[in-house]
């Protein structure tokens, strides 16, 4: 077709390399803001706050053994941001992830405590029965959404009010969950322990102790960039989640691909639910709040890492490390409350960044779409 | 400063109207005059520049060049207040209710001064009775079918007081009846108010029974203005499919440059028994979830080689058509029979299996898939090739990236450059090259040229003949009469859902088929 000039390539704004730059200034502000911000407030209530940034690192990675605890606290978080990931590329927003891996961490509780047997076996059985229930919780929300149109967004909400009504009922009930040991510890109404040989192994580098999940969600990282990038069951997910009515005609059924994509989400947080309490979290018992905000958390990571799998790895970490050194924070006399503002300017930090990313390709579809029609 | 309206008084005057977006001139020194008392018809094919035209009126859109004179007094409108305060009020095309609320909060929106929910719905009771427009005040929109929604954007529209009415194609979703009786208001009002009505449309019939002066506008130009007690329907087909008016002769339209394969075969050997169908699309009928019909029976076939052009006026059944022959969309009744075989409609990927390929019209909503690179768009129909046990083979899906970007000429930097860094004409390139690449039996193309340059038009026109002249049948659905003509070897006209008539070339009689897409089933044309 000789004659017609037409430009190969839409001109974007800003190069690859300016682009990445100012992205780095952004976080650079953002985190500089909310540490001054974080500043003022513990000077504020009476505390130093020069060593407010040093108690973070020590609580997060210097002090000894912190880094593997806060391996520990990351190896679930990237569990569920991974299935947050899945769910997001096949088009589906699963944000119930605290509810299946309270869901999860039943079926490893009631598996550990209840069922005979060897204790790598139970504990295998754990992890898998958890991951099946966490998927068929999540499953729920595939079947609203896919029978009846309810929005999985609000399903997967709801169910995690569920599923704290759940515990509350495992745990309160004799012939599910609670403890029945009269020699406990702790007056609290929880579950029984997890047997010694039910938990999983702990590793340990340099005198850093954390439990061989975090290797498992390392793992689970790669496996699932790898599927997405590389297979033809990650494609259709892609497919579905990028151009839902070019799926279709490709033959990617919406409700079943759509199903899997939830269910896979569900389970991983369910894997996750029973490796926190395989991993001694709450004294490998389950409690009320078992959970501790870890599946609302994964949400945040993945928002964070912009749904790339392998870039949940780096951000878990530093959200897990916010959480430790929180803790540590907390230690040095820092008012617990304060400490939560702190954690919570941060995180807020974090997610400034993406959101004005996010805004701003908006604004360029738009201004690309909107050439007016003849 | 509403004086008694004298009748016949001209109360809009537009002189020179142009506006242009990009390189295409929409409206191209545009003369119109509205009056008083009276309702004038502007008649044209979609894309004529009669929406435009509207818009300019009504401040929606800022001419280029052109004056716009009311009541003889040159004036600005710069935005739909400003013409608002001139009196002007506006009937959009697509109906512009929030379907959450009520009729009277959807008329409360636009009304400025103080919030009185009772005023709003007496002034409402008091429009329906004038002019018999019936509607519940307390009604929520979202339960009304299309010809109430229409009444209460009419209502809308009435309750500003307005003495220009501008209407853009109101009767688009309206039964006869429901037109009948909206022509009936603006009769009227026209009568008794001196409203100045301007009844955008391309449907002859009703331009012909509603209005008392015409102007029918094509590819932004006004090609005839009449009276509508002097005119006829076949006067306004051939003004408005483009033929200057005074060439009296329209009856062949041969195009000497637009022969197909299966044209010239015919030619050869015109005894030949046509091939059995790859195509049969028998009976189908599909609603709509707001029960509105979309196909209504519909049948058509298509043989090997057979380039089928399906012309009509924009929206009349041709998305439908495209999306069941995606498999988007599920047939209530009939069937689609590919090679002979029954299709299931609505099943994921059953139509690609059979080997239907589409190259849809919005090729964002169902075409393509921006997200995506262009490697990952070419490999979605060939995916089986594209994997072994399940992984994907990156070498291969590659190669044919490679291959189809030169084959199909798509200026890409990279095949896995995302497709939505191309441009336009690029991407639909994509499309074309993913819907041919897939060796189909049967290719649907639903307005494949729209929005490209003249070049890409003639590459896209090109890879249909080779299709075509490579044994694959395909259904071209358009509405520009000078793709179909140039293309198609057959020429079948969509009016509401069904087919309404078909042509065969040589001798395509164009005053017929003008006729056809304007909804009149006339077997005898006038000489």
């Amino acid at each position: 077709m000789p004659g017609t000039v037409e430009p190969p390539v839409q001109t974007q704004s800003g190069s690859g390399i300016g682009r990445r730059s100012e992205t780095a200034l952004i976080y650079l502000l953002s985190l500089g803001g909310a540490l001054v911000l974080s500043a003022a407030l513990v000077a504020a209530t009476g505390q130093s706050w020069t060593g407010m940034l040093g108690a973070l690192l020590d609580g997060a990675f210097l002090a000894p053994g912190r880094w593997g605890n806060t391996l520990a606290h990351a190896a679930p978080m990237l569990l569920v941001a991974l299935g947050m990931v899945i769910g997001v590329k096949a088009g589906f927003f699963n944000i119930g992830q605290e509810g299946q891996l309270l869901i999860g961490a039943v079926a490893m509780a009631l598996v550990g405590t209840r069922l005979p047997g060897p204790g790598p076996l139970l504990l295998v059985g754990g992890l898998v029965l958890a991951a099946v229930t966490g998927g068929a919780y999540a499953g729920l929300a595939a079947l609203m959404r896919f029978r009846r149109g309810v929005p999985e967004v609000i399903s997967t909400l709801l169910l995690v009010f569920v599923a704290f009504q759940v515990v509350g009922f495992a745990i309160t009930t004799d012939w599910f969950l609670r403890d029945l040991d009269p020699n406990r510890p702790s007056q609290a109404v929880t579950s029984a322990s997890l047997p010694a040989s039910v938990r999983l192994p702990v590793v340990t580098v340099f005198g850093n102790e954390f439990h061989a999940g975090f290797l498992v969600a390392l793992a689970g990282a790669g496996a699932v960039a790898f599927l997405l990038a590389r297979t033809v069951p990650g494609f259709k997910l892609r497919l579905l989640g990028a151009g839902p009515n070019v799926a279709q005609q490709a033959g990617v059924a919406v409700a079943r691909a759509g199903s899997a994509a939830l269910f896979a989400s569900g389970a991983l947080a369910g894997f996750a639910g029973a490796m926190m309490m395989a991993g001694g979290a709450s004294s490998a018992r389950l409690t009320a709040g078992f959970s501790n905000e870890i599946g609302w958390q994964g949400l945040l990571v993945a928002l964070v890492a912009r749904s790339r799998p392998l870039l949940c790895v780096p951000v878990a970490i530093v959200f897990a490390a916010l959480r430790t050194g929180a803790g540590f924070l907390a230690a040095t006399g820092v008012d617990r409350k304060v400490v939560d503002v702190i954690q919570a300017l941060l995180v807020l930090a974090l997610l400034i960044p993406p959101a004005v990313q996010f805004l701003r390709e908006q604004r360029g579809t738009v201004t690309t779409a909107g050439v007016g029609e003849a | 400063m509403t004086t008694a309206p004298r009748l016949d008084q001209p109360v809009v005057e537009l002189l020179g109207m142009t506006k242009r977006f990009g390189n295409v001139v929409a409206c191209d020194g545009v003369d119109l005059e509205l009056r008083a008392g009276e309702i004038h018809g502007v008649l044209g094919e979609n894309g004529a520049g009669k929406s435009t035209l509207m818009r300019l009126i009504f401040g929606l859109a800022l001419p280029d060049s052109g004056a716009v004179r009311i009541d003889g007094i040159p004036c600005h409108i710069g935005d739909p207040v400003g013409a608002a305060e001139k009196g002007i009020g506006m009937v959009h095309q697509h109906y512009s209710l929030v379907d959450a609320l009520t009729v009277w909060e959807n008329v409360a929106l636009g009304e400025t001064g103080p919030f009185d929910p009772d005023s709003t719905k007496s002034r409402i009771r008091d429009i329906s009775e004038r002019y018999g427009l019936d509607v519940d005040p307390d009604a929520p929109v979202r339960d009304l079918s299309s010809g109430i929604r229409q009444r209460v954007e009419i209502i809308k529209c009435l309750s500003h007081e307005p003495r220009i009415i501008l209407l853009d194609e109101p009767t688009s979703a309206l039964t006869p009846a429901e037109s009948e009786q909206l022509f009936e208001v603006l009769r009227e009002g026209a009568r008794t108010e001196g409203w100045a009505v301007a009844l955008v449309s391309h449907k002859l019939d009703e331009i012909l029974r509603a209005t008392d002066r015409i102007t029918v506008m094509h590819h932004g130009r006004v090609t005839h203005r009449t009276a509508t007690a002097a005119s006829d329907v076949p006067a306004l087909a051939r003004a408005m499919v483009g033929r200057p008016v005074p060439l009296l002769a329209v009856t062949a339209a041969g195009d000497p440059d637009g022969r197909s394969p299966a044209a010239d075969r015919m030619e050869e050997d015109p005894c030949a028994v046509p091939d059995p169908p790859v195509l049969r699309i028998a009976q189908a009928c599909v609603k709509a979830e707001d029960g509105s019909v979309l196909l209504d029976s519909l049948s058509i076939d298509v043989r090997e080689g057979e380039i089928v052009g399906v012309a009509g006026v924009e929206g009349n059944g041709q998305t439908a058509v495209s999306d069941v022959m995606a498999g988007l969309l599920r047939l209530d009744q009939g069937v689609v029979t590919v090679g002979g075989e029954p299709v299931p409609t609505g099943q994921a990927g059953a139509m690609a299996a059979a080997g239907v390929a589409v190259i849809p019209a919005d090729r964002h909503r169902s075409g393509c898939v921006l997200g995506m690179t262009v490697a990952e768009n070419l490999m979605i129909p060939i995916l089986d090739r594209m994997q072994r046990r399940g992984l994907l083979r990156r070498e291969a899906i590659r190669a044919n990236a490679l291959e189809l970007i030169r084959e199909y000429g798509i200026r890409t930097p990279d095949p896995d450059t995302p497709l939505d860094r191309l441009s336009g004409g690029n991407q639909q390139r994509v499309v074309v090259a993913r819907a041919l690449s897939a060796s189909p039996k049967v290719v649907v193309a639903h307005q494949p040229t729209r929005g490209l340059d003249v070049g890409a038009i003639e590459y896209v026109a090109d890879r249909l003949r080779h299709a075509a002249g490579e044994g694959i049948g395909i259904l071209l659905l358009s509405t520009d009469l000078r793709e179909i003509i140039s293309l198609a070897d057959r020429v079948a006209v969509i009016h509401r859902g069904a087919i309404s008539g078909e042509l065969t070339r040589p001798g395509l009689d164009m005053q017929r088929l003008g006729l056809l897409m304007g909804g009149k089933d006339v077997t005898e044309a006038p000489p």
